[in-house]
């Protein structure tokens, strides 16, 4: 598909908008719908867009493998590490009130680091099953 | 129409066909789910379902033949299976309490406080936000650390699948 004009242009076009409303889901989930498992996939379809248009090699080289592996265990890493430093601040595993100066501003934290954990590594996972699918068909057939 | 998708489903042996009628089921599922005032779970079943899923499915084609072989046996065991599976789960859901009951179980045990305290205790308006990510948290990375487990599986399969070809073909 490296040969169609317009849909290279149209593609470059699309996917900034596509990962600032990945963005917009992921921060306005306090308000309206969305939240990191829906970031998280937008993002990861955003770069799947990319390197469906632009070819494998060109998305690995924006987003490497090193990255994405390391994407899908941070993002769990982080979630828990949310609790942990609950612990550490005296409350219980995953208790949001200790993180703030007052109980609703640490809500406010722990909600956006846990959203961010998810985002992590629903964005990741999906982008990795894509790489090795998408990988496996470049070096098969090709 | 979402029966009429299903059914094209089950009768094509095109499977790009059948790739393509999934995410217009999972588009038909979004709109349903709009419908119940579900805006959070229609807008992860869009870009799930319909999104990424056919994309996988798609990237899995592209390395198998797009023609569905006949079936080898007839389908009549696996038909009996499904509709007695079907049956029971119907007959399941008479003992349910009627749909959007104000007095079922489900609203009365913790629902009202989320309802009533949720945006003073956590202020975030987003009550799905709320339960999501701060009431029940341990669920939320329960389902994380599945989706990590599902990527660390598929890391495994295909990973090593990829390391043995190259090692046939040396």
């Amino acid at each position: 598909m490296k040969d169609y004009l317009v849909l290279r242009v149209i593609a470059k076009l699309m996917i900034a908008f596509m990962l600032l409303f990945a963005l917009y889901v992921q921060f306005h989930g306090d308000f309206g719908p969305g939240g990191g498992f829906q970031a998280g996939v937008i993002s990861a379809a955003a770069i799947i867009f990319y390197a469906i248009i632009y070819g494998l090699p060109a998305a690995r080289a924006v987003v490497p493998d090193w990255l994405v592996e390391t994407m899908v265990g941070a993002g769990v890493l982080l979630y828990a590490g949310v609790g942990v430093v609950g612990l550490l601040l005296g409350g219980n595993y995953l208790d949001y009130f200790v993180l703030g100066h007052d109980p609703v501003h640490g809500q406010h934290r722990g909600i956006f680091w846990v959203e961010m954990g998810v985002l992590i590594t629903v964005a990741g996972v999906m982008l990795k099953i894509f790489y090795l699918f998408a990988g496996r068909a470049e070096g098969g057939e090709r | 129409m979402m029966a009429v998708v299903t059914v094209a489903i089950a009768v094509r042996r095109n499977l790009f066909a059948v790739v393509i009628l999934g995410g217009i089921y999972s588009f038909l599922m979004a709109t349903v789910l709009v419908a119940l005032d579900a805006v959070d779970v229609a807008m992860t079943e869009a870009s799930v379902g319909a999104g990424i899923s056919t994309v996988l499915f798609l990237s899995a084609l592209f390395l198998a033949k797009s023609e569905e072989m006949k079936p080898l046996h007839k389908p009549f065991l696996p038909l009996v299976v499904a509709v007695a599976t079907g049956a029971v789960l119907a007959y399941g859901t008479l003992g349910l309490p009627a749909f959007s009951d104000p007095n079922a179980p489900i609203h009365q045990h913790v629902a009202p406080r989320y309802i009533q305290e949720g945006e003073r205790e956590t202020g975030v308006p987003n009550i799905v936000t709320a339960v999501l990510a701060s009431y029940r948290g341990y669920d939320t990375l329960g389902e994380t650390t599945v989706v990590f487990t599902a990527g660390v599986g598929v890391i495994a399969l295909l990973r090593r699948l990829r390391q043995r070809t190259r090692g046939d073909k040396r």
